[in-house]
This record gives structure tokens, sequence and C-alpha cells, in this order.
């Protein structure tokens, strides 16, 4: 368990410092993915319309002069607006892009739990229960020895 | 109280559908109303120029075209990577040049472009009539652009008519559609 924790945590510090490193010293294929190009609203990674062409230099240059990914998009966006992002921005509006898929499959996974709970309690009263088989359970331990006992009477 | 549950549920689903269908819709019309401009002009009607107020390449604050009203303005719509829009800038600006005394004003739109760039291009033709930057893209859904570069004529009452130029404006297209945009030809 602690080293299963001990592997998570450092599979943690390992992604972060990989952010860290890509917001400072961002290279043009990651950028490439991560915008979109204007005229034909295809990845920068697999465009090649004059504008990509453009938008590829540019980036080249700044990454020169030493900006952070985030300098970098944010002077993309100044450009050519929000929708040269590939993901929107989690903030606002655009937020709800985010949000909405983690609420469906909320909402989704709570539906279902609540039918798959109803339909095995609906099949739990099908099925015919006890010793008896009649679907009316087992009888009261009471009324069976009493009932024993009547029969055994009887039977002398 | 399950029964009424059930049927919160099913409303606001059946709300949600709807929001989501009259959203379409809604987007559908828009897109299309840029788009039907064209065929609106071509078959005679003179609809509205859909109105910007854009900034200056020039960096001089922004222009409007409801500022513009009372003269026949010439909208073209560019961008500097654009090979056919090389092509006709010397032809504009020789129509600004020619017709800017007469109540005409050629504009000049870039779109889809780095506002460097499009400096250096206006810089490298010598263009000196009116250079707008649209940043966000606003101009190509307004006036249903499907490429670059596009030209519009803009009577004094702010009406699109004449042809609608899709490609490389010629100096015989510029001439005969700002006569028209004059009310004199």
């Amino acid at each position: 368990m602690r080293a299963a924790l001990t592997a998570a945590l450092l599979l943690a510090l390992g992604a972060a410092a990989t952010a860290a490193a890509s917001e400072q010293q961002p290279t043009l294929p990651e950028l490439e993915r991560e915008l979109i190009c204007p005229t034909c609203h295809e990845s920068l990674a697999v465009s090649s319309s004059p504008i990509a062409d453009r938008m590829r230099s540019f980036i080249r240059a700044r990454i020169a002069a030493g900006d952070t990914k985030s300098e970098i998009k944010s002077k993309l966006v100044d450009q050519f607006g929000e929708s040269v992002l590939a993901a929107p921005p989690k903030r606002g509006f655009n937020l709800l892009a985010w949000l909405l898929p983690f609420a469906g499959l909320g909402l989704g996974g709570a539906a279902l739990a609540v039918l798959a709970r109803r339909w095995s309690r609906a099949r739990e009263d099908a099925v015919p229960t006890g010793p008896s088989g009649n679907g009316r359970g087992p009888l009261d331990p009471e009324l069976e020895r009493r009932v024993d006992e009547e029969l055994a009477r009887f039977d002398a | 109280m399950a029964r009424r549950g059930k049927i919160a549920l099913q409303t606001a689903a059946v709300l949600v559908v709807g929001l989501l269908v009259a959203l379409l819709a809604w987007q559908v019309v828009r897109t299309d109303q840029g788009r039907l401009l064209s065929s609106k002009v071509a078959s005679g009607q003179k609809p509205q120029a859909p109105v910007f107020s854009l900034d200056r390449l020039d960096g001089q604050g922004t222009l409007s075209l409801a500022d513009l009203r009372g003269k026949a303005v010439v909208v073209n719509f560019w961008a500097s990577w654009c090979a056919p829009c090389k092509d006709e800038a010397p032809t504009l600006e020789a129509a600004w040049q020619k017709w800017r005394d007469q109540d005409v004003v050629v504009v000049g739109v870039d779109l889809q472009d780095l506002s460097s760039d499009a400096r250096r291009f206006v810089e490298r033709y010598e263009l000196t009539y009116p250079a707008l930057r649209d940043k966000h893209n606003w101009t190509w859904g307004r006036y249903g652009l499907s490429g670059l570069p596009e030209t519009w004529f803009v009577d004094r009452e702010g009406r699109l008519v004449g042809e609608h130029v899709e490609g490389p404006v010629t100096a015989e297209e510029l001439d005969r559609n700002i006569r028209i945009a004059l009310g004199t030809a």
C-alpha cells in the first residue's frame, strides 16, 4: 500500500515537473498540437495552409526570444481570437466545455446505479424464497414449532 | 412523490433538448444570413451592409462603416499570405487615388492574419487607403465570405449594391461598381 502511494506521488511529481518544463521551454511540436489553423480549422500540426506556415514561423521566433508557452498562446489568441486554441480555456463560459462531460458521466453513472438497484430489487421480489416455496418467505420459527406440535398430536 | 420526480426529470430533459435544438437553429440562421447576402445582391436587392467597427492597422484608432454613411465604400477583404490579394493590391490603390475626391472610400479589412505581416504588406504595396484589422474574424460570417480576397460595394445609404466580387477585383469591376454605389451608373 505504502509502495503504491509512493509510486503515485512520484508519478504526480514527475508530471508536474514535465508540465513546468514545457511551460518554460515550449517546443514547436507541442504548441502545434495545442493550436488550430484559423483558415482550415485543422490542427496546426497537420495544416499546410499559408497562414499555418506563418504561425509556425511566429512560434519559432517567440521560442527563440524566450517566451513561455502561455505567452506565445496568449499572443496568438490576441491575433486570431480564442478559436485558435485546440482546447477552450478553463475559465468563464468555456469552463462548461470541461465540466459538462464529467457532469454527464456522473449523472449517467448515478442513473445507471439507481436503475441497476431497482432491477435487482424487482428480481429479488419475484424469486420465491424460503423452504415453503410459496413466495412468502420462511415461516416464523414459533409458528413452525406450533404447527409441528399440532401435527405430532394429530399423528398420535 | 416518485411519480412527480419522474415527470420533473422528463420535463427537464425535454427542455434541455429543446434548448440545444434552438441553439443549433440560431447558429444555422446566423450563418446563412451572411451567405444570403450574395444571392440578394445578385437578384437586385439592396440589403443593409453588416456594420463593423474595427481597429486600424496603423494604430490610429478605429473605423466604423457607419461613420462612412453618405459615401460610396469599397470593402475589400484580404490577408497578407493570400496570393491573389497581392495581385489586386495595386489595382485597389489606383482606384482609391482615382475616386477618393468623389465621395468614395476604399477600406481594406485584413482577416486571419498576423498584424505584423499585414503591416508589412501595406508598406510593401504602398497602400494609402484605410486598412483595418479584424482579429476575431467578426466580418467573415456576417459578410458570408468563402475565401480571400472578396470585395463588396456599399452605397451612400449603407446598402450592399452592384456585384459581390470573389477573387481578385479588376479595375473595370471597381469603376463599374463604384458608379453604381455612387448612383451615377
